[in-house]
């Protein structure tokens, strides 16, 4: 998948991660480039935090082998290994000041007292949190703590960068902020950052590539664009961004083939115009307007098909208000997609995984 | 049903009382308190007050009665006579000995409790820490009495390496007192190192540091309040002993044994009330130097 000309930074081969009866991490295998901004992104007990505590050393896999700029450091402790941990809750020391917080690593690594000092300004600056040294973290807030979190990892200069859900106790305002200046902090130093989530909007607005965890394997690593234009499997599909999934007749009567098929919402138009004729290179399908939900700026349409099944479709409101797009419920509407938009889902994926229902957002 | 819009006022006499406490919360406040604060004034407060004041007295030589005149003699007895000194820094020793060896058992011992045992495990030991508290003094200190004695457990176990127990006197004190008071310093510690969360130990391992350092920098200094917090205990409780050393202490004397014999052989309340304010000061001392460190917040 990766070229193997390029300097990895983290390679995973064949990880496995044990807890008593509960198999945590089942068989990952993933290559991490050098200065990439790398996702893995999964629902809850997915393995995503397991994985990344492996990398970081608080466990030791049960089976596989952890590399690390090309040395193996399976059997290390943290402290032997070049990389460091935002933590999701941050982990400050509370005892200490923000500046004993950052100077922390450098101590340890018994760096100069002056030359701790001006690195540690210096990443303090970096997340711009000049002239809170002396504050404690009781006195600063959620925002303040993860940038110390951030500027006490980033301060010794790791190969790799890990980050456990460092967004996570934000508030959406201050998230969105973040997610930009994480971004810049991390073309700015040139590390390779290795974060965690479970928001496929962060996976997506942030990383290089992303790795979509379930049930403690990876089921596709690519680039955000091709994990949300070309789901590799219907549990992607349905994680990344909103399942709408074709299949069984509806697939044969619509497309003309067997098999499952993803089309995302915003590619697909709605048209009141039943006999309209269908383009070249487009399929279409008629059906009825089940539900329909204005959003501000888009309207989402939930589309029961003649030909069975349901589909969704996310229209800019461009020209239309709310009072014409809500009219719209019941009516009978015609939906067509570009065919280069629809792809073909892996169909090896236990059944219980395909969501052909509509989401719970409209439900 | 009472119409809603009835003042509360004009109800039975409950709701005038409950209307009538409502309206007045200074009246709530002092009945709440009364009581308690009764107590704590006349007979805490007051007991201390009446020890301190006798301690200025004296007592008839031939009669034996109480002079209740304002004298300095009994604390210039105890600190010019060598016997008192002794007593008093025989007793200040063995309590920091009892507060040493207690800290240094209990801390790895909640450490394990609150960081590395799983909560099944952790129950039975809080259990098992707690169980001996509910048996009698005296049956503990008896216990220890056995164990010490010439040919008794401790010497039977350590006869094979030819050494023998220490018999009766100071060190089998410290050993009892040690064993008396173990659990008040494992269960403050225990809660302090509750409340450490467990991923700055991961922070300070992923910053470079090994176990030791971790150890130093980051669970000492989070958990030295909690230390502190037991260490009151332990100080105090050994301080003003004086039972344990009479079972297992030999001819050894404390604080307490001075105070105890001048209330009854020696019939001179007023030296055992001044004898008594001793480790009272000494623990006032000791509060207010703990203080600084934060522990009173952990009690």
């Amino acid at each position: 998948m990766s070229p193997p000309a390029q300097r990895l930074a983290v390679g995973l081969r064949g990880v496995r991660k044990i807890f008593g009866d509960v198999v945590a991490v089942d068989g990952v295998d993933l290559d991490i480039r050098d200065g990439e901004f790398f996702a893995m992104l999964g629902p809850s007990g997915s393995g995503k935090t397991t994985v990344l505590r492996l990398i970081a050393g608080f466990e030791s896999p049960t089976a596989g082998t952890i590399h690390l700029g090309g040395d193996e450091v399976s059997k290390r402790p943290p402290f032997e290994r070049d990389v460091n941990t935002v933590f999701q809750d941050y982990a400050l020391f509370p005892h200490m000041n923000v500046i004993a917080n950052v100077e922390y690593g450098l101590k340890v690594k018994r760096v100069s007292k002056a030359q701790r000092r001006e690195r540690a300004v210096e990443a303090l600056r970096t997340v711009r949190l000049e002239g809170f040294e002396a504050r404690k973290p009781g006195q600063l807030s959620g925002g303040q703590r993860q940038r110390v979190a951030l500027a006490r990892a980033l301060v010794n200069r790791p190969k790799v960068l890990l980050l456990d859900e460092p967004l996570g106790a934000l508030d959406q305002k201050l998230r969105e902020e973040m997610q930009v200046e994480l971004k810049a902090i991390q073309r700015q130093v040139g590390i390779t950052f290795l974060f965690v989530t479970h928001d496929q909007e962060e996976a997506l607005t942030m990383s290089d590539r992303v790795a979509v965890f379930n049930a403690g394997r990876i089921e596709q690593v690519g680039t955000p664009a091709e994990v949300y234009e070309r789901p590799a499997s219907a549990f992607v599909a349905g994680f990344v961004g909103t399942s709408n999934l074709i299949q069984g007749e509806a697939a044969e009567s619509v497309l003309g083939r067997t098999g499952i098929y993803s089309v995302r919402p915003e590619k697909i138009r709605v048209d009141t115009h039943l006999n309209a004729e269908v383009p070249v290179g487009e399929h279409a399908a008629a059906g009825t307007v089940a539900e329909v939900v204005y959003a501000g700026a888009a309207t989402r349409f939930v589309v029961d098909l003649d030909a069975g099944g349901r589909l969704i479709a996310l229209q800019q409101n461009l020209q239309t208000s709310s009072m014409d797009v809500l009219k719209l419920r019941d009516a009978r509407v015609r939906l067509a997609w570009r065919r280069e938009h629809e792809f073909a889902i892996r169909e090896d994926v236990p059944p219980g995984l395909v969501m052909d229902g509509p989401p719970t957002t409209v439900g | 049903m009472k119409s809603p819009d009835r003042p509360a006022g004009h109800g039975g006499p409950v709701r005038r009382l409950a209307g009538m406490l409502h309206r007045r919360p200074y009246l709530r406040l002092s009945l709440l308190l009364s009581a308690p604060l009764l107590w704590l004034v006349v007979a805490y407060l007051g007991a201390l007050a009446a020890l301190f004041v006798a301690a200025f007295w004296s007592t008839n030589v031939f009669t034996g009665d109480v002079v209740k005149e304002f004298t300095w003699q009994n604390f210039q007895d105890l600190v010019t006579l060598d016997v008192y000194r002794t007593v008093m820094l025989r007793s200040v020793l063995v309590a920091v000995l009892v507060t040493v060896i207690d800290g240094l058992i209990a801390f790895p011992m909640a450490f394990y409790m609150a960081k590395m045992a799983s909560p099944r495990t952790r129950r039975w030991l809080v259990i098992a820490i707690l169980t001996p508290l509910w048996a009698s003094y005296l049956v503990k200190a008896y216990a220890w009495r056995v164990m010490l004695a010439n040919d008794g457990l401790i010497d039977w176990a350590l006869g094979p390496f030819g050494a023998h127990g220490p018999g009766y006197g100071l060190p089998a004190t410290v050993m009892t007192l040690s064993y008396l008071w173990l659990p008040y310093m494992i269960l403050p510690i225990y809660a302090g190192l509750e409340r450490l969360p467990d991923n700055l130990m991961d922070a300070a391992g992923d910053l470079g540091a090994r176990t030791f350092r971790t150890f130093r920098t980051v669970v000492w200094p989070v958990a030295f309040p909690a230390v502190v917090a037991g260490s009151i205990f332990t100080f105090s409780l050994s301080l003003g002993d004086y039972i344990a050393v009479k079972i297992v202490g030999g001819k050894s004397q404390m604080i307490g044994n001075v105070v105890y014999d001048n209330i009854g052989v020696a019939n001179n309340l007023p030296f055992a009330a001044a004898v008594a304010t001793l480790p009272v000061a000494v623990m006032v001392v000791y509060l207010v130097a703990v203080r600084r460190t934060g522990a009173l917040e952990n009690l």
